[in-house]
């Protein structure tokens, strides 16, 4: 049987009791995926594939496939049928019929789907605040808090406009099925415990911005559409997701800042790039 | 009613070819399919699973002929739950499915329970049923609270969401998780196919927790998977023990492809979508003929006559349909149940080794507790109340 060499007391750090510096992600570490970290290994690769001819171009065989199936495939789902009467007099009384009613609806679901998604989400990265350095920057927890309830008013308010026009909150419309397939990615970042507040915050910035752009389409199919209270409602809505918005990119903005050891320069993110 | 197998000998192992493109073909509709067309697309994926792992079990014990005769079998087998698997759409999130495998799970098992002629295993199926129930409540749970999404979108109203046997007091045991088997002399076909039917969803349900469940970054989905994860496992062990261990490899083989043949034609009578329901008889006649190819084999190794272990004509069907008032009255009678060993008993009695077996693992929290904490089911998710009920929690 191996013997082990017996050991003397364990050495304590300097700061004995202090706790260890969190690991940061832009530390030097272990990662090993790019080929420079094993360049034999990477080299040798390469030499047992150089016999085979590349050719690229003939990856379009899978796009040739996806478009045949585009073609054929039937649509994800359908709109529901109005569960009552009264559904069909509103959808007729506030001049919406037949297709028009049904593309209005199918957005109104869309963005019923990802407000609802959108609190979740906070409720995830407000479950970050405590483990992370918030006394540099301006986000504070009873900010990200109000957006966080601000995004549930706006559930009401989307709900009260899917009623309003005969139809059914409960639904799933097909583009509401596809929003939440669109969230899955942005849910797996923040609910995470390894991703760091920055990195959720530009999960975060990816559904603020899809979500402000979600609403000026909706504003205006509701104005194409002759409901001009429901436009109002929205744009009121749009207001408090343009200021989650630009918070949301200044944060970051301020995070990579301190990260850098330098503020970024003043960047108006958002706008068109200008030649230079 | 009954399918009378001494004269439907189906199609010919050598006749059932596939190719990619319908392995991997059109998925029923999330959005516009029936909820039941999912469960039965489910559990078929599960009986298909079933007969899959069971050929591979038994080959391990045949060489010769028999071993030949699982492989070529075995590969059909394959292809057809790889078809019946691909119909399941994209855009239903693993979570999504989930709520499936429960709505599977509560339906199929009262069926079969509400149907069983043993009373002592028509016990078994509603002990494991409430347990089902409840797990179907935690994570509709956890699919409003980390997704924002009714679980009512997948149940379509068939089938209610609210607390069971709470899956925190599920954990037991392993002896207290084995039950009497059935006698093969005497046990009713019925009953040899009902067991066979559960053991195959419930084993799929495990392995599809234990695939998806790291799957999801959220920590409290990953405990909550890791724990009903546990349970399915447990209700494998219960299903599979009322199995009789002294059948022959030959006389389980015989009796699954009958499985197979009862559940494709159960399917067969209730699907409403045309083209599931062509899938459905294509596939029944696939396994009546695998049913034909193992009885020839049944008879040449065995020497005994395979209409002693399959009926020649099977029982009644499965019929798919909600089982909202069996649910209810099961829970009003029998929510207190535990077990001991293979009996059922009231909550003083259970063993002394499940009571710390369940201290124990629950030791670091309960994932089911937390997930559904002050969670109640309402149209629409619990974001669609009014907004002092959706306040932070």
């Amino acid at each position: 049987m191996a013997t082990t060499k017996a050991r003397g007391p364990r050495k304590t750090g300097s700061s004995t009791g202090a706790k260890r510096a969190r690991k940061k992600p832009t530390d030097l570490g272990t990662n090993r995926t790019g080929v420079q970290t094993a360049p034999a290994r990477a080299k040798a690769m390469s030499a047992s594939t150089e016999a085979a001819p590349a050719e690229p171009m003939l990856a379009d065989a899978m796009g040739r496939l996806r478009a045949e199936l585009s073609q054929e495939a039937p649509p994800i789902g359908t709109m529901p049928v109005p569960g009552n009467l009264r559904g069909v007099a509103k959808t007729v009384g506030k001049a919406l019929q037949g297709e028009k009613a049904t593309v209005f609806l199918d957005r109104l679901g869309e963005r019923l789907a990802f407000e609802r998604g959108g609190v979740r989400l906070y409720d995830a990265i407000l479950a970050k605040l405590p483990a992370a350095r918030l006394s540099e920057g301006t986000l504070t927890v009873p900010e990200m808090r109000r957006f966080r309830d601000e995004e549930l008013a706006h559930v009401h308010v989307v709900r009260e406009a899917i009623e309003s026009v005969g139809g059914d909150p409960t639904a799933v419309t097909p583009s509401a099925d596809v929003a939440g397939v669109e969230a899955i990615g942005i849910m797996q970042v923040l609910t995470d415990p390894r991703t760091t507040l920055t990195q959720c915050l530009g999960a975060l910035l990816t559904a603020e911005l899809a979500d402000n752009d979600g609403w000026k389409i909706l504003i205006a199919m509701a104005e194409a559409s002759g409901q001009d209270e429901l436009a109002q409602r929205f744009t009121l809505a749009l207001a408090e997701e343009d200021h989650h918005l630009a918070s949301v990119r200044s944060w970051i903005a301020e995070r990579l800042g301190i990260q850098l050891g330098k503020p970024l320069p003043s960047t108006a993110f958002g706008e068109p790039a200008q030649p230079t | 009613m009954g399918l009378d197998l001494k004269s439907e000998r189906g199609v010919p192992l050598d006749k059932q070819v596939f190719d990619w493109r319908e392995l991997a073909g059109l998925p029923y509709s999330k959005l516009d399919s029936d909820a039941f067309s999912r469960v039965r697309v489910i559990l078929m994926n599960g009986i298909e699973a079933e007969a899959l792992r069971f050929q591979h079990a038994m080959a391990r014990s045949q060489d010769g002929e028999l071993r030949r005769a699982l492989a070529r079998v075995r590969r059909s087998e394959q292809h057809q739950q790889t078809l019946v698997n691909w119909l399941n759409p994209a855009d239903q999130s693993p979570l999504e499915t989930t709520i499936g495998y429960e709505q599977v799970a509560i339906e199929v098992t009262s069926h079969i329970a509400k149907h069983e002629p043993d009373p002592y295993l028509a016990q078994v199926y509603r002990f494991g049923l409430l347990e089902d129930f409840d797990h179907m409540y935690r994570y509709a749970a956890l699919l409003d609270r980390l997704e924002g999404k009714d679980a009512n979108a997948i149940l379509q109203g068939y089938t209610d969401v609210m607390p069971g046997r709470p899956t925190a007091d599920e954990h037991r045991h392993p002896h207290d998780d084995l039950r009497d088997p059935y006698d093969r002399r005497t046990a009713s076909p019925l009953s040899k196919l009902n067991a066979l039917t559960m053991v195959a969803g419930e084993h799929q349900t495990h392995d599809y927790y234990m695939h998806v469940g790291p799957v999801f970054a959220d920590p409290i989905a990953r405990q909550l998977y890791a724990e009903i994860a546990s349970i399915e496992e447990q209700h494998v062990t219960q299903y599979e023990s009322l199995t009789d261990p002294s059948e022959t490899w030959l006389e389980k083989w015989l009796l699954h492809e009958a499985t197979e043949v009862w559940n494709y034609w159960s399917c067969l009578q209730d699907e409403g979508d045309p083209r599931l329901k062509q899938l459905w008889q294509r596939f029944l006649d696939y396994e009546l003929g695998h049913l034909a190819f193992v009885r020839e084999l049944f008879e040449r190794h065995e020497l005994r006559d395979p209409w002693e272990i399959v009926p020649a004509t099977l029982p009644d069907p499965i019929t798919y349909e909600s089982h909202r008032e069996f649910v209810r009255e099961t829970l009003e009678r029998e929510l207190d149940l535990r077990a001991n060993g293979t009996r059922f008993v009231s909550r003083e009695q259970e063993s002394a080794e499940s009571l710390a077996y369940r201290e124990r693992i629950n030791r670091g929290g309960s994932p089911s507790e937390t997930v559904a904490k002050g969670w109640t089911w309402r149209p629409g998710g619990e974001l669609l109340a009014p907004p002092e009920v959706a306040a932070m929690h």
